[in-house]
């Protein structure tokens, strides 16, 4: 549906975005995760032709998009970081004008605009102003209004930041209904449990470059162990002998922190009972055993080192 | 592309009209300070007090020597030679017109006095009777002008005593100023006083409405920081479009200020439009272009909405100020009023006085149309030259 190819933009000295490459087939939800100030924005804000790169091209529909008025914008629906609401206009006002701005005509904005008010729950309050509403309900709002004009490709900035876990809730079902209907998202996100719960397809981005782009499986398997398990030691000196450990078959790493085991393996349901009584055969005792699934937090950290949300 | 722009206008001219506080700051402000100013120019203030010593209340005092009359008499006949009477004319210093005009009665009153005494009263007897007497001595004279002189002399004795009998005591005699002076401004029309208000409402009103410019301008800084910015700007809708409506619907609230302050003016005060109605229309929306206008140049040229307010503050003072907003430009010194005839506020309040009072007819205000014009394609070229769209 889309496809961007060397895409770049630079700010003075600084290269916001550099050299980003990756493409959403149609009906492909693609997150595009990155810490604050990774060049995710930047990159959507091109994408939307909001900006103009420095480098690159973004075709959408397989055609690049060319000035202002181009018509192949009705194809992308863009809903923003920042809430894009006229606070002192009704929820209906609000969408009918930006259902204007698509050149739809009234009756046709009045359909739209009750269907996407149905869509994320507000057709109760179509007449209120959106002053009145909570911050979950204009999050939701945000995004009716990007659906008037029902455009093939949906552009999410980070819809859902400093939402309670309700909305966060109800903007996801909106999302996956979204999906259903063969909508092309890009959702970009810092928190990787929104990805994985909506995405096929992760790009994962950090300082303007592309370090990741595959499914969430293709990403798992570039870890070297799936699963987790951390045992805490009663001996919080920890002598054991983590080499023999690492070369148990079943086990790929090995950590020891503060008094606690992290046994990396592949696994899970065959390894645990393996190393817990390899670790009683050898004298050592536990306190407690947790389980933990490898997720995109812990991808970021094998690809850059570093966490997601502690930058 | 008619329906985005007649939707994103709407929008506008909503927030404005649904936000009634703002409606009303909006009208109320100019037309309080309209009214003030329009009090102060029409004449409305306290009458000036005269006093014949100084006084506390009064504003100006005329102090008399005693002696005057005898000394101002003696000085009439007796010419350069004697000394003459002083008068002291006291006066506040803010009222240095006022004092001038009170020398001037003051002049012509004793004139009149002074030469009604010589035609009918005892020193213009005496001086006549002396002036005889030294044309009887007098031999070097030809007789045929001693005649004369003693016929013109007896003729004035005999006016005196006839006015003497007669008790002329009261008013009548002496030298008047032979015509009378009908003060009258140059208005619209023969018997229509000038009307302070016209003027003041047409300065508060360009004033105020470059204030909403301001705002206009500040609050596309403002929204360059919000999504709805973004949302806008990733619609199929040109540049032209989105700056373009900005503009209509700055300048349709700017028309709508000003009619509604020229329509109080005409029901509260008289104020009416005696010249064209069609040139106060054209100043009327060429000015509210052009501000609209000043308003893109503003954003165009911001950088921060902070930092931009506090300039564009002094920058619109300036303006008014020198268009003679405050005080009418006819009271600047010439070489202010020919310098200030490049200021674009000017030509609105010229323009608006000229369809008012001054009851003038549209070809005096084309000119200043034209240039209220071009003044709106000039600041809205730079604007949109100067614009920056890639604010991310």
């Amino acid at each position: 549906m889309f496809d961007i190819n060397g895409l770049t933009k630079r700010y003075g000295n600084v290269v916001a975005v550099d050299g980003v490459s990756f493409r959403a087939g149609e009906g492909e939800a693609i997150g595009l995760l990155g810490p604050n100030g990774a060049g995710k924005t930047t990159t959507v804000s091109m994408i939307a032709g909001l900006l103009r790169p420095d480098a690159g091209e973004v075709l959408i529909a397989g055609r690049p998009l060319c000035g202002d008025t181009d018509p192949i914008k009705r194809e992308i629906g863009l809903v923003t970081q920042d809430i894009a609401l006229v606070d002192d206009l009704s929820a209906l006002d609000n969408l009918l004008f930006f259902a204007a701005l698509y050149d739809l005509d009234r009756p046709a904005a009045r359909r739209a605009a009750a269907d996407a008010l149905d869509l994320v729950g507000l057709a109760d309050r179509a007449r209120h102003k959106v002053r009145t509403f909570s911050g979950g309900m204009k999050r939701r709002l945000n995004l009716a209004a990007a659906l008037l004009h029902d455009p093939r490709i949906l552009l999410l900035d980070e819809p859902t930041v400093g939402v309670d876990p309700q909305s966060r809730n109800a903007i996801f079902d909106n999302l996956e209904t979204l999906k259903r209907r063969g909508k092309t998202l890009l959702y970009t996100t810092h928190y990787m449990e929104e990805a994985e719960r909506l995405c096929d397809r992760v790009v994962i981005i950090d300082h303007g470059k592309v370090i990741a782009n595959d499914t969430l499986q293709g990403l798992y398997r570039l870890l070297p162990a799936s699963n987790l398990l951390s045992i805490e030691l009663e001996d919080r000196e920890g002598r054991v002998d983590l080499e023999q450990l690492r070369a148990l078959p079943p086990v790929k790493t090995v950590e020891f922190a503060d008094g606690a085991l992290r046994v990396g393996v592949s696994d899970l349901a065959a390894a645990t009972p393996f190393v817990l009584q390899w670790l009683v055969d050898h004298g050592h005792r536990y306190r407690h055993a947790v389980t933990e699934r490898a997720d995109l937090e812990t991808v970021f950290l094998s690809l850059t080192g570093r966490t997601l949300r502690d930058r | 592309m008619t329906r985005a722009f007649i939707a994103l206008v709407s929008k506008d001219l909503k927030l404005f009209f649904t936000d009634r506080r703002a409606v009303v700051l909006s009208l109320v402000a100019p037309i309080a300070i309209g009214s003030f100013f329009g009090y102060i120019f029409n004449g409305a203030g306290d009458r000036t007090e005269i006093g014949r010593v100084r006084r506390a209340q009064a504003t100006v005092a005329v102090e008399l020597p005693t002696r005057f009359g005898a000394d101002a008499a003696g000085a009439f006949f007796g010419g350069g030679a004697r000394k003459k009477a002083e008068v002291r004319l006291l006066y506040d210093p803010s009222r240095a017109t006022e004092a001038s005009m009170v020398q001037g009665i003051l002049v012509g009153h004793v004139m009149q006095s002074v030469s009604k005494e010589m035609f009918t009263g005892p020193t213009g007897r005496a001086a006549i009777g002396d002036a005889l007497i030294q044309l009887e001595r007098d031999t070097t004279m030809r007789p045929d002008e001693r005649g004369a002189l003693q016929d013109l002399l007896h003729g004035a004795g005999r006016w005196n005593d006839t006015s003497r009998a007669a008790g002329s005591s009261g008013a009548g005699g002496g030298l008047t100023i032979p015509f009378d002076v009908k003060k009258e401004a140059m208005t619209s029309r023969r018997g229509v006083p000038y009307n302070g208000y016209a003027h003041s409402f047409a300065g508060m009103g360009v004033q105020f409405v470059l204030f909403m410019a301001i705002e206009m301008g500040l609050g596309l800084l403002l929204q360059q920081r919000d999504g709805l910015w973004r949302r806008l700007r990733a619609a199929p809708v040109s540049r032209g479009v989105l700056l373009g409506a900005r503009s209509v619907s700055t300048a349709l609230q700017s028309l709508f200020i000003l009619f509604f302050m020229f329509l109080f003016a005409r029901v509260v005060f008289g104020v009416r439009v005696d010249g064209s109605l069609a040139g106060f229309i054209g100043i009327a929306v060429a000015f509210s272009l052009m501000t609209a206008s000043f308003g893109l140049l503003i954003a165009g040229l911001g950088r921060t909405p902070e930092g931009t307010r506090a300039l564009s503050i002094v920058a619109t003072l300036v303006l008014v100020m020198l268009g003679g907003a405050w005080v009418p430009t006819f009271v600047f010194p010439q070489w202010l009023q020919k310098l200030t005839v490049v200021v674009p506020t000017r030509w609105a309040i010229d323009g608006l006085d000229a369809t008012t009072w001054r009851g003038l007819g549209f070809s005096s205000v084309a000119w200043p149309i034209v240039f209220l014009l071009g003044a709106a394609v000039i600041c809205g070229s730079l604007a949109v030259a100067r614009f920056r769209w890639d604010a991310d």
